[in-house]
């Protein structure tokens, strides 16, 4: 399990573990898991066109998902954000769709973009995404304060002079480069499990921000982790198992709320919604 | 005389090709109920839910070849599982309703990956997997429009049946409850509703389709029309002509890309991009050049976002 071969993929994987348990975090907390589904789904269609023209994948990965970023973000002024998503993401597939049908080379790949060839994961492969990893965590270090603000409350941080409307696209770019970054390693199946299952469950178990983000990474390490050695000794697909790692975890997660407020009292029984729960108890977020 | 007019707008063979007139009634059909589930949806707020069941449904697709079942009843039948599902889990509010969505959506992408792993190491190739994730409209069955046209049907019924408490529970979740709507039971229908109507468009014309049909004409109706009924009807309308020409576009680009034609899924998507943004200097001019009293409501049937 771990052979030289595999040393590369441990790697590669815990790299976007950690960077998903954190993007993830405000993921789910702006209600974003249409576009962290979107991006690196869409984003294949960059990867198709830099086959068309002979450019490097990373590259038509990055190019697609920060344009997609910006379609979003673009279209949610005069839409709603899941129908601009849901626009958007159409284009990118057809474009996708157009590029492939534009060359007879590429049909095998799509198998590895959607689902992955962590195994495959090379050290000139390693490097751009760990470079990339690092623009994310510094991205998301130096807008903490306002993206936390505008993922909890757009009024106030409207009040306080933050632009909702920068925010959403500061943010939908840092999932643009989780996407680029861990597409070509993980797949993009993988990569949007990850962004939502882990801190999922670290918000079920606490309301403070810090703690849900230590967890959320955590969770996103064991996940990776684990599916990596089950598929190992199973010689099934890893998407697989983050898959159902992620259900399972999400489902333990919920049972543990719906148990806990049953336990603080008759008044918190009945609120299953985490998100109304944290309201409730007046926590940052 | 109408042949030599008509002949550089439709090439060769467009109306006498049995795979076309196939391709028009499927289209059509699956346009046609995407319209009328795709009001809803847009109004609802749920087009991830309504997107991620043509996702879902690969599982069910994928495990169906496995058991050498028909696609097509593996798509129902794990699409309409997992709309109880996301159902069940039952949040309401929209964040944490695209969460229970994404969560279903990841677990069935994974079962998704382990089926089509199992397909390809039983049949030794990729044929599966593309068949299944993107479907060809080119290449279906004739007898398909019969059982699409009754699973069509099947979703527009539901829709029929539910109209007015969906409509008041769509618009108004909380006024809904108070009138004593089954809000709960309403939500499950509808989403059976978009679960027919999408694995039957997904299928057959691929889970691109199947989004962008379900919601590009609901989206561009609702910026043009202010009464739901007639919004249904311009999605509807807007759906099928965007299919047709989107199709025949596929079929001329034969012509002048040298025989290696655009696929149908980029010449539909590119036809319902250029009407959206046509209903967006529609709807425009209508607000500031004053053809509408001021104060009127330009999505009168959208609900206000809760939190």
């Amino acid at each position: 399990m771990f052979a030289s071969f595999m040393i590369h993929a441990w790697e590669a994987a815990t790299v976007v573990a950690v960077v998903a348990g954190l993007v993830g975090f405000f993921t789910v907390l702006r209600g974003a898991a249409f576009a962290a589904h979107a991006l690196p789904n869409g984003a294949f269609a960059g990867a198709a066109g830099a086959v068309l023209l002979g450019a490097s994948t990373l590259a038509g990965l990055g190019v697609f998902s920060v344009a997609g970023a910006g379609m979003i973000a673009g279209l949610g002024r005069r839409a709603r954000s899941d129908v601009a998503t849901a626009l958007t993401i159409v284009l990118m597939l057809a474009l996708g769709d157009l590029f492939l049908s534009r060359t007879s080379e590429y049909a095998p790949e799509i198998f590895a973009l959607l689902f992955g060839e962590v195994l495959a994961v090379s050290t000139g492969e390693l490097w751009p995404t760990v470079a990339i990893a690092v623009v994310c965590i510094v991205a998301v270090v130096v807008l903490y304060r306002p993206l936390m603000l505008s993922s909890v409350s757009p009024d106030v941080a409207e009040a306080r002079g933050v632009n909702p409307r920068v925010m959403d696209l500061a943010f939908l770019v840092i999932v643009a480069l989780v996407t680029t970054m861990a597409v070509p390693v993980v797949g993009s199946l993988l990569i949007f499990s990850l962004l939502i299952g882990p801190p999922a469950v670290a918000r079920s178990f606490t309301n403070r921000p810090s703690a849900a983000m230590g967890l959320s990474m955590l969770f996103a390490l064991v996940t990776v982790w684990a599916a990596i050695a089950v598929s190992y000794e199973t010689n099934l697909p890893i998407g697989f198992f983050v898959g159902a790692i992620g259900a399972l975890s999400y489902t333990v997660g919920r049972g543990w709320t719906a148990w806990h407020d049953r336990r603080m009292g008759p008044g918190k029984r009945g609120e299953r919604d985490v998100l109304d729960a944290s309201r409730r108890h007046g926590g940052a977020f | 005389m109408l042949s030599v007019s008509w002949s550089p707008l439709f090439e060769p063979g467009f109306f006498s090709s049995g795979p076309v007139h196939v391709a028009l009634a499927v289209g059509a059909i699956s346009a046609a109920v995407s319209g009328v589930v795709g009001v809803f949806t847009v109004v609802r707020g749920q087009s991830f839910a309504g997107h991620a069941l043509s996702d879902i449904g690969t599982a069910g697709g994928s495990a169906a070849v496995l058991v050498g079942a028909s696609t097509l009843y593996g798509f129902v039948a794990f699409n309409l599982v997992a709309a109880a599902v996301m159902e069940l889990i039952g949040i309401r509010r929209p964040r944490g309703r695209d969460l229970a969505t994404g969560i279903v959506l990841g677990a069935s992408l994974g079962l998704a990956a382990l089926f089509l792993y199992e397909d390809t190491v039983a049949s030794s190739t990729t044929g599966a997997t593309v068949n299944v994730l993107f479907g060809s409209i080119f290449t279906l069955p004739p007898g398909i429009t019969t059982v699409m046209a009754v699973l069509g049907a099947a979703s527009v019924a539901v829709i029929a049946l539910l109209y007015r408490p969906l409509l008041l529970s769509s618009v108004s979740y909380e006024l809904a409850a108070a009138r004593r709507v089954p809000v709960r039971l309403v939500g499950a229908g509808y989403l059976l509703a978009v679960a027919l109507a999408v694995s039957m468009s997904a299928v057959t014309i691929g889970a691109i389709l199947s989004t962008a049909l379900l919601i590009g004409p609901a989206a561009i109706a609702l910026r043009l029309a202010s009464r739901t009924g007639v919004a249904i009807a311009v999605a509807v309308v807007v759906g099928v002509v965007a299919c047709w020409l989107g199709t025949l576009l596929a079929y001329d680009s034969t012509v002048w890309s040298g025989g290696n034609g655009w696929p149908v899924s980029f010449c539909i998507v590119a036809v319902i991009f250029a009407l959206y943004f046509a209903s967006g200097v529609v709807s425009w001019s209508r607000s500031n050049l004053g053809r509408t009293a001021p104060g009127r409501r330009r999505h009168p049937v959208e609900p206000v976002e809760v939190g």
